[in-house]
């Protein structure tokens, strides 16, 4: 028997998505995937769900799901709070932690704070998986439901949850918001630019344009001008999650998950892996400045960040008793003083095409 | 053959033979490509990813968590070392109908354009375009999307220098010299000529893609009625397992 949770309003842009599909690049199919598979993992461990099940990933905020028959147990994560409206009061939950949704109950996730997506994991999320993932690629209409975005009245199958109290759970060490400057490996065509484009790339700080999707985010700052001998285009070649393109006009582009798998312009540096996520979630006007790294740091810098995601995984506990301290609203609060309501912002989010470029 | 190890973040690192479109460039991507294929295959290189073989180089994705760059680089250089010399995959052959010109709406708004650059008639456009037969050189920007050579040189041209903000999915292409299909909607900025009724790319099939590095394909001008028709047929073709195989015409005839 399997119970339903109904989307109300998708908000700017959700999609379901698991941990992507790779292998696949050379036919020219992106990994898709969370763009904060750290944050997908945790909402997941939450539920006790396997950590790379399908879940819902929003963008900006306006997402509000409903239970239909059944109660519906599910957890979210990113930085946000969110209301439960039912029969009762509503009441406002905080993220990071799992929830009861009974029937006929709605949840309407607030806007993200300082960032840009949140996630919404279901126990026992029931998602076909196309080329081995349930990924939505809606470009080519792999994954998801039927290849497509969610929108409002889409359904969503999870298997029904039958009898006896399931302990809530939240996480007792949060994920740090962090304000070091984003590392970067210079290269694979750094030679294309000259010294003090280089110099300003890694002294700047560049600011997150709206035009960012789940392909890539452009940003703005300083221009950087390609050596002239070399020009701004290069032989298409291999792009990944991370690369940093520049075109003629001067102003990076970060691909993202949903990125194209080649590109025709030179990629000044690429984001390591430990940080991509924390770019990736970035809101429209949040500064960043990048700073350089070698290879071997870089994959230290993963090891380090998996190392601290399995301790926030090994740490989630039962949540808190009534009265006691509700650790994620002080931390809320802390973020932005007063709860920002996100259902005023459907299409915060810029589509962005530009970053497309075949050859 | 020269080559030159690129850094692309922790995750990525790209072994670059050259910086154009060249034959020569593409078989000696092909035989590291499969040099490491067999090297895989053969249980090395633990935590390599995937290859994504380029006209001019190759980008070995590999995770940090299981394997470094230091783990891997020396055995990538000896494959590079062992394959060279070793020969490309000759692939099927397809011919592909195309509607050319602007007779499908949204679809080859060029080619008109096209023509006066070339300083040809659009019917000698067609002619020509319609006479080749090219080879897959890569796949890659977006998923079934095969990058295709050598147009005629008297119709080589730039891309546009205004790119497009939506190029409609089936959009037959050329730019440099290079001739694509597009695959699904996207922006773009090549120059559009025709249409090409033929789904390219299903994750029902088993390779997913039906064009595929070293294959063979020209193209047959049709008219309006034959294009509507193959267009109704798009939607069975994409959902059957099997990709439309009624197009090849030679070469390695099996069906995947």
């Amino acid at each position: 028997m399997s119970a339903l949770l109904e989307i109300v309003s998708a908000g700017a842009m959700a999609s379901i998505q698991d941990l992507g599909r790779p292998g696949l690049r050379r036919l020219g199919v992106p990994r898709a995937g969370a763009l904060e598979p750290g944050w997908l993992r945790l909402a997941n461990a939450l539920l006790g769900n396997a950590q790379d099940a399908p879940a819902i990933e929003f963008l900006a905020g306006g997402l509000s799901v409903r239970a239909l028959a059944s109660p519906v147990h599910l957890a979210f994560s990113g930085h946000f709070s969110a209301e439960v409206v039912g029969a009762g009061e509503p009441r406002r939950v905080d993220s990071w932690r799992s929830l009861m949704l009974a029937p006929g109950e709605t949840l309407r996730c607030g806007m993200p704070v300082q960032c840009r997506v949140g996630y919404l994991a279901l126990a026992g999320i029931r998602v076909p998986r196309v080329l081995g993932s349930a990924s939505t690629y809606a470009r080519a209409g792999l994954g998801g439901l039927d290849g497509r975005l969610l929108a409002a009245g889409a359904r969503l199958s999870v298997v029904a949850y039958s009898g006896g109290e399931r302990i809530l759970r939240t996480l007792r060490t949060l994920p740090p918001v962090e304000a070091a400057p984003i590392r970067v490996v210079l290269g694979p065509q750094d030679d294309y630019f000259d010294a003090p484009s280089i110099e300003h790339f890694l002294s700047a700080a560049y600011q997150v344009s709206p035009a960012a999707d789940r392909m890539g985010m452009r940003l703005d700052g300083p221009l950087l001008r390609h050596r002239p001998d070399k020009g701004a285009e290069i032989t298409s070649d291999a792009t990944v999650p991370g690369s940093i393109q520049v075109p003629g006009q001067g102003l990076p582009i970060v691909l993202l998950a949903d990125g194209q798998t080649a590109g025709g312009y030179p990629k000044i540096a690429t984001v390591i892996s430990a940080d991509l996520p924390r770019l990736a979630v970035m809101a429209p006007g949040q500064r960043v400045r990048f700073t350089a790294i070698s290879v071997a740091a870089a994959e230290l810098a993963a090891r380090v960040r998996e190392a601290a995601l399995r301790a926030m995984i090994a740490d989630i506990g039962p949540l808190a008793e009534p009265g006691g301290v509700d650790l994620q609203a002080i931390y809320v609060a802390n973020l932005v003083s007063g709860v920002v309501d996100a259902r005023a912002v459907d299409g915060a989010v810029a589509p962005i095409d530009i970053s497309l470029r075949e050859e | 053959m020269t080559f030159r190890i690129l850094n692309a973040g922790d995750t990525a690192l790209t072994i670059e033979f050259g910086d154009r479109v060249d034959r020569r460039l593409l078989a000696t991507v092909a035989a590291l490509d499969e040099a490491l294929a067999q090297a895989i295959g053969k249980g090395g290189l633990h935590g390599v990813v995937e290859t994504v073989p380029t006209f001019r180089s190759l980008t070995v994705i590999y995770d940090p968590l299981l394997t470094s760059r230091a783990e891997i680089e020396p055995a990538i250089r000896a494959a590079i070392s062992s394959s060279a010399g070793a020969s490309r995959r000759v692939g099927r052959q397809w011919q592909l109908p195309v509607c050319y010109g602007d007779q499908i709406a949204g679809c080859g708004p060029d080619l008109a354009d096209l023509a006066v650059a070339c300083g040809l008639p659009p019917a000698e456009v067609i002619r020509l375009h319609a006479s080749c037969t090219y080879e897959v050189y890569m796949l890659g920007f977006l998923p079934g999307f095969a990058f295709m050579g050598d147009l005629p040189a008297v119709l080589s041209r730039p891309r546009r220098s205004e790119p497009r903000l939506r190029v409609p999915a089936g959009s037959v292409a050329t730019a440099g010299t290079l001739t694509a299909i597009y695959p699904w909607p996207s922006p773009g900025g090549w120059h559009l000529i025709g249409a090409c009724p033929v789904p390219l790319f299903s994750a029902a099939w088993q390779q997913a893609a039906l064009l595929l590095p070293g294959d063979r394909v020209s193209f047959r001008a049709v008219g309006e009625a034959e294009y509507a028709s193959l267009v109704a047929e798009q939607e069975t073709t994409r959902r059957s397992p099997l990709p439309p195989i009624s197009f090849l015409v030679g070469g390695d005839q099996t069906v995947r």
